[in-house]
C-alpha cells in the first residue's frame, strides 16, 4: 500500500477581493488552480513532480499538508484519510516540508539550534538534553554544534538548506515533501545536497516527493517522476520509462528541450513555442491544446483522461500511442 | 530569547553616538522621574510667598515661581508626572494596538475589516477635538490625559503592527512554522511578535516626547494635571505669567521638555538599528 495517496485533488482561490469578497466568500468566483490530481507515492520512493513555473506544484505540495484548503478530492496518508485539520495537524509528525528559499522559510529571529529544537517542542518530542539533540540534527546534516547559535541571515544558501534538511528530519518522518530543494544553490552544493538527501533516505527509510522545474534534477534523483501542466498531471511513469520514451506531447518537448552535450541531436520538430496560458484563460478541451505540435479538432473540444498506458505509465493525452512511438 | 535585552543589541546602541546620547538623556529623565524626593531640594508644594519670583541663587538653583515654590524641584517632580503619564499612556496604547493589529493582520479578512472601519473612524476625529471633549465630559486630570492619549494612538499604532503582519504572514517561514504543526497563539507569539515589536518600540520611544508635549500643551491649558501637582506645562504657565519679571522660569521649564524629547527620539533612532540583527551584522565597526 502506498504511503501518501491523493485522489481528484483540487485547489481554487476566490478571485473577488476587498470588501465584498470578504462578506460573501461563498458567492465569489473562484481561480481553478489545479484540479483532477490523482496520484500515490510508495513508502521509500522518490516522486519527482516536474512543471514549468505556475503550474500548480507549490500548491499542489502545500495542499498535501493541508496549508491550502482543497475544494475536492482526498488524500489518504499512512492509511488515514486526511481532510480536517486535526487529521492534518496529525499527518505533520509523520510528514515534512523543505521550502523553496531556504532562508526565507527560517524565523529570521530565532537562532538555528532553538529552530531546530522548535518542532521537538510542539510535538512534545524534546529529550531532557535539548542541546545534544540539536547537535545530533546538525551533525547528521554535515554542520557543526556551533551552527546552532546563529541566525539564519548568518547562514550561506547551502547551510541554511541542511538546516532545513535537519528540521524536516526532526521529528524522523515518514515523507518528506522538497520544493525546489535546490533553488539558488551552486552547482556543487546542489550535488551536495542532493547527496545528502538521498544518504538519508536510505539511512532513515524515507520517502521524497520532489518538486523541481530541474529535469536534470529530477531524472537524476526520482524512481518516478510526474509531469504538471497548468493544474493538470499530463504523464506519470517510472523515470527511465518516461525519460527513454515521453508520451504525452508536453513531457516530449520538455524533455526534448532538456540541454543535450551534443547540439546535433537537439530535437527542433517537438519544441512548443509561447508561454504557459493564464490560469484565467484556460483553454477549452485539453489544456495543452494552444500548444500542442499535434493538437486536432478533438482536443480543443474534449478533455483526455489520464488513461494507462503500458506497465506503470499514465498519460492524459488523446492521441499518445507507445506502440506508434516504438517505430519512431 | 534574542530581543532588546540581548547584549549584542545593547552594544550596538551604546556604538552609535546619537543612540548612546539618547540612552544617557533618557537614563537622566527617568533617575530624575525615580528619585525625585532625594533630588528635589525643597517641598515642590511649599508656598513660601516671601521668596517669590527669585532669579537663579545658591538657595534656589532655578529661582522661584510667583508663590515661592522652588522651580528646581517643581521641575524635577515634573519629570516624574511627565514620564508616569507618557509611559503609561503609550504603554497601554501600544499594548492594545499590537494586540488588535495582529488579530486584524492575521485572523480572517472580514474582522480585519471591521477592526480596519473602526480604527479608521477614530483617525478621522481630529485629535484636539477628541481631546477637548474629553475633557469637557469627564474634566481635566492625569486619567482624561491617559485616557486621551490611548484613544488617539491606539490606531496608528495597531495599523503599524497590521501592515507589518500582513506583510508576515504569508511569507514562508510563518508557513514552515504551520507545517511543522506550529499552533496560531505559538506563532503569534514566538514568530509574528518578534518582528513586527521592532518598529513598534521605535515608533513608541518615539511617542513618548509627543506625549510629554501634549501633557505640558495641556497643563499649561489648564486642561491637564491639576495645579498644586507639578508639571512642566504647569511651570511653564506660571513662568509664562511672570515672564517680564523672571525669565528664568520659561527658560527652566522649557529646557527638561527640549531634552528629555531629543532625549526619548535619539532613543528611538538608536533602537531601530540596534534592533535589527540584519543591520547589525552590516553596521560598519
Amino acid at each position: 500500500m502506498s504511503l501518501l495517496d491523493v485522489q481528484d485533488l483540487a485547489v481554487s482561490l476566490p478571485l473577488s477581493l476587498g470588501l465584498s469578497g470578504a462578506f460573501k466568500p461563498k458567492t465569489a468566483r473562484r481561480l481553478e488552480i489545479f484540479s483532477d490530481i490523482s496520484f500515490a507515492v510508495a513508502a521509500g520512493e522518490t516522486l519527482g513532480l516536474v512543471g514549468e513555473s505556475g503550474s500548480g506544484k507549490t500548491t499542489l505540495a502545500r495542499a498535501l499538508l493541508g496549508l491550502t484548503p482543497t475544494q475536492a478530492g482526498r488524500i489518504t496518508f499512512d492509511g488515514r484519510l486526511r481532510a480536517t485539520q486535526a487529521d492534518f495537524a496529525q499527518m505533520r509528525r509523520t510528514s515534512a516540508m523543505m521550502f523553496q528559499d531556504a532562508v526565507a522559510s527560517l524565523s529570521p529571529r530565532m537562532t538555528v539550534g532553538a529552530l531546530l529544537a522548535e518542532p521537538l517542542i510542539i510535538h512534545g518530542q524534546a529529550p531532557r538534553d535539548l542541546a545534544a539533540k540539536v547537535a545530533d540534527m546538525l551533525h547528521l546534516v554535515g554542520l557543526t554544534a556551533d551552527f546552532a547559535a546563529r541566525y539564519p541571515h548568518e547562514l550561506s544558501g547551502g547551510q541554511a538548506r541542511r538546516v532545513g534538511v535537519a528540521r524536516a528530519l526532526a521529528l524522523n518522518p515518514k515523507l518528506v515533501i522538497a520544493d525546489e530543494p535546490t533553488a539558488g544553490l551552486d552547482v556543487s552544493v546542489q550535488g551536495e545536497i542532493l547527496n545528502l538527501m538521498r544518504d538519508l533516505k536510505t539511512r532513515l527509510g524515507l520517502s521524497y516527493l520532489i518538486i523541481s522545474h530541474n529535469l536534470a534534477m529530477i531524472r537524476h534523483v526520482s524512481d518516478r517522476i510526474a509531469v504538471m501542466y497548468l493544474g493538470r498531471l499530463v504523464e506519470i511513469g517510472p523515470t527511465r520509462a518516461v525519460f527513454a520514451q515521453p508520451l504525452h506531447p508536453y513531457a516530449q518537448s520538455l524533455i526534448a528541450a532538456e540541454p543535450l552535450p551534443d547540439p546535433r541531436k537537439r530535437r527542433a520538430d517537438l519544441a512548443i513555442s509561447g508561454e504557459i496560458p493564464s490560469l484565467l484563460h484556460r483553454p477549452k478541451g485539453c489544456v495543452f491544446q494552444s500548444r500542442c505540435p499535434q493538437a486536432q479538432a478533438l482536443c480543443r473540444s474534449d478533455a483526455p483522461v489520464l488513461r494507462a498506458l503500458g506497465p506503470n505509465r499514465l498519460v492524459r493525452c488523446h492521441f499518445a500511442d507507445p506502440a506508434r512511438l516504438q517505430e519512431d | 530569547m534574542p530581543w532588546p535585552t540581548s547584549p549584542r543589541a545593547l552594544k550596538a546602541l551604546l556604538a552609535d553616538p546619537m543612540g548612546a546620547m539618547g540612552l544617557v538623556l533618557v537614563s537622566l529623565f527617568v533617575i530624575m522621574a525615580l528619585a525625585a524626593p532625594i533630588l528635589a531640594p525643597y517641598d515642590p508644594l511649599a508656598l513660601n510667598v516671601r521668596a517669590k519670583l527669585q532669579g537663579l541663587s545658591w538657595a534656589h538653583w532655578l529661582g522661584t515661581d510667583q508663590l515661592g515654590r522652588d522651580t528646581l524641584s517643581r521641575l524635577i517632580f515634573g519629570a516624574r508626572t511627565a514620564l508616569s503619564i507618557s509611559v503609561t499612556a503609550t504603554g497601554i496604547a501600544g499594548a492594545i494596538g499590537l494586540l488588535l493589529g495582529l488579530i486584524a493582520g492575521y485572523g480572517p479578512r472580514w474582522l480585519d475589516a471591521v477592526l480596519v472601519l473602526v480604527l479608521d473612524s477614530v483617525n478621522a476625529l481630529p485629535m484636539m477635538m477628541l481631546a477637548l471633549a474629553i475633557i469637557t465630559v469627564i474634566g481635566p486630570g492625569t486619567f482624561t490625559l491617559i485616557l486621551v492619549v490611548v484613544l488617539v494612538s491606539i490606531p496608528s499604532y495597531a495599523r503599524l503592527i497590521r501592515a507589518q503582519t500582513l506583510s508576515l504572514r504569508r511569507a514562508e517561514f510563518i508557513l514552515a512554522e504551520r507545517a511543522i504543526g506550529a499552533s496560531t497563539p505559538r506563532i503569534l507569539l514566538r514568530h509574528l511578535l518578534p518582528n513586527v515589536l521592532g518598529p513598534l518600540v521605535i515608533v513608541l520611544s518615539m511617542d513618548i516626547p509627543v506625549v510629554i508635549m501634549l501633557e505640558a500643551g495641556l497643563s499649561y491649558l489648564n486642561l491637564g494635571v491639576k495645579p498644586p501637582m507639578p508639571s512642566w506645562g504647569n511651570v511653564l504657565y506660571d513662568g509664562y505669567t511672570s515672564i517680564r519679571t523672571s525669565p528664568t522660569l520659561v527658560i527652566a521649564a522649557g529646557a527638561p521638555l527640549v531634552l528629555a524629547t531629543l532625549g526619548f527620539t535619539f532613543l528611538g533612532e538608536g533602537l531601530r538599528d540596534a534592533l535589527d540583527p540584519r543591520l547589525a551584522s552590516t553596521r560598519p565597526r
